[in-house]
C-alpha cells in the first residue's frame, strides 16, 4: 500500500526528484520521516503547505495519507 | 462568462480579448490587464528566460474558484483569465486578465484583486534563467501586502 510525494518548485530541487513513493499509512511524523532533514525543515514553515488528494490542509500535521493518496509538498507560491 | 485558461504555448493577447468582449453584448466597460516578462534594467538585466511550473490538481481548480468570486463580487458580466506554464523569453505574455461589466469601477477592481490574488495566492512557482542558472524567484512582502488589500 504505497502514496505518492509530489515535490513542487524549489522543493523539487532540494529533493533531487519529482516525486517519492512512500508505505501507507502517512501521517506528519512518518512524512517528515521519509523527506530527509532539509525538506523536513522547510515543512515546518508556515508558509509552506500540503495538499493530499488535490486538497490543501487546513492543518498540516493533521496529514492521513491513504492507499493512492498523492501528497504534494507545495512552497510558498510566485505566479504573475 | 467566465473563461480560464492554463497555458502551454505563447499567446497573442489580443487574440483573447477580442472574442471575448464581443461576447457580450451592451457591456459598459473593458479592463485589461497583461503582465509580460520583464527584461532589460536594473535586477532584471540579464535575465534570459522565465519558467512557471503548476501543480495540476490544483491550480486550475484554484483559478476557476478565483474567478467565481471576482464575478459575483464586482458584479461582472464576464471575466476572462489566462496564465501561462512552461518557459518563457523576455517580452512574453504572461498573465492576462480581462473583465467587463456595465459599468467601470468593478471592472477595473476584479482586475486588480485577480492580479493580486493571482501573484500570491494561486499555485505557480516561478523560476528565472540567468547567466549562471536558474534561480526561483521568491514571493515578495510587497506581493502579500497587496493581497491582504482585499480581506
Amino acid at each position: 500500500m504505497a502514496a505518492t510525494i509530489v515535490f513542487l518548485g524549489p522543493l523539487r530541487d532540494m529533493a533531487g526528484q519529482e516525486s517519492l513513493e512512500v508505505d501507507t499509512p502517512l501521517d506528519w511524523a512518518g512524512l517528515l520521516e521519509v523527506v530527509g532533514e532539509e525538506i523536513a525543515s522547510q515543512l515546518q514553515e508556515e508558509r509552506v503547505n500540503i495538499a493530499c488528494s488535490g486538497r490543501v490542509l487546513a492543518d498540516k500535521t493533521a496529514l492521513q495519507a491513504e492507499d493512492g493518496d498523492e501528497v504534494a509538498l507545495l512552497p510558498p507560491v510566485s505566479g504573475g | 462568462m467566465k473563461d480560464v485558461r492554463l497555458l502551454k504555448e505563447m499567446f497573442v493577447p489580443g487574440s483573447l480579448v477580442g472574442p471575448f468582449t464581443q461576447a457580450h453584448p451592451g457591456f459598459g466597460g473593458v479592463c485589461t490587464f497583461v503582465g509580460e516578462v520583464r527584461g532589460g534594467a536594473g535586477q532584471d538585466a540579464g535575465v534570459e528566460a522565465l519558467e512557471l511550473s503548476h501543480y495540476e490538481p490544483l491550480t486550475l481548480p484554484t483559478m476557476e474558484e478565483l474567478a467565481d468570486r471576482a464575478l459575483t463580487r464586482f458584479d461582472l458580466m464576464g471575466l476572462l483569465m489566462a496564465h501561462r506554464v512552461g518557459k518563457m523569453r523576455v517580452g512574453e505574455p504572461i498573465v492576462l486578465v480581462s473583465a467587463v461589466a456595465r459599468h467601470r469601477r468593478g471592472v477595473i477592481d476584479a482586475v486588480d484583486f485577480c492580479m493580486d490574488h493571482l501573484k500570491a495566492a494561486a499555485w505557480f512557482w516561478k523560476r528565472e534563467k540567468r547567466e549562471d542558472g536558474w534561480h526561483w524567484v521568491e514571493p515578495r512582502a510587497d506581493d502579500y501586502a497587496d493581497l491582504a488589500r482585499w480581506d
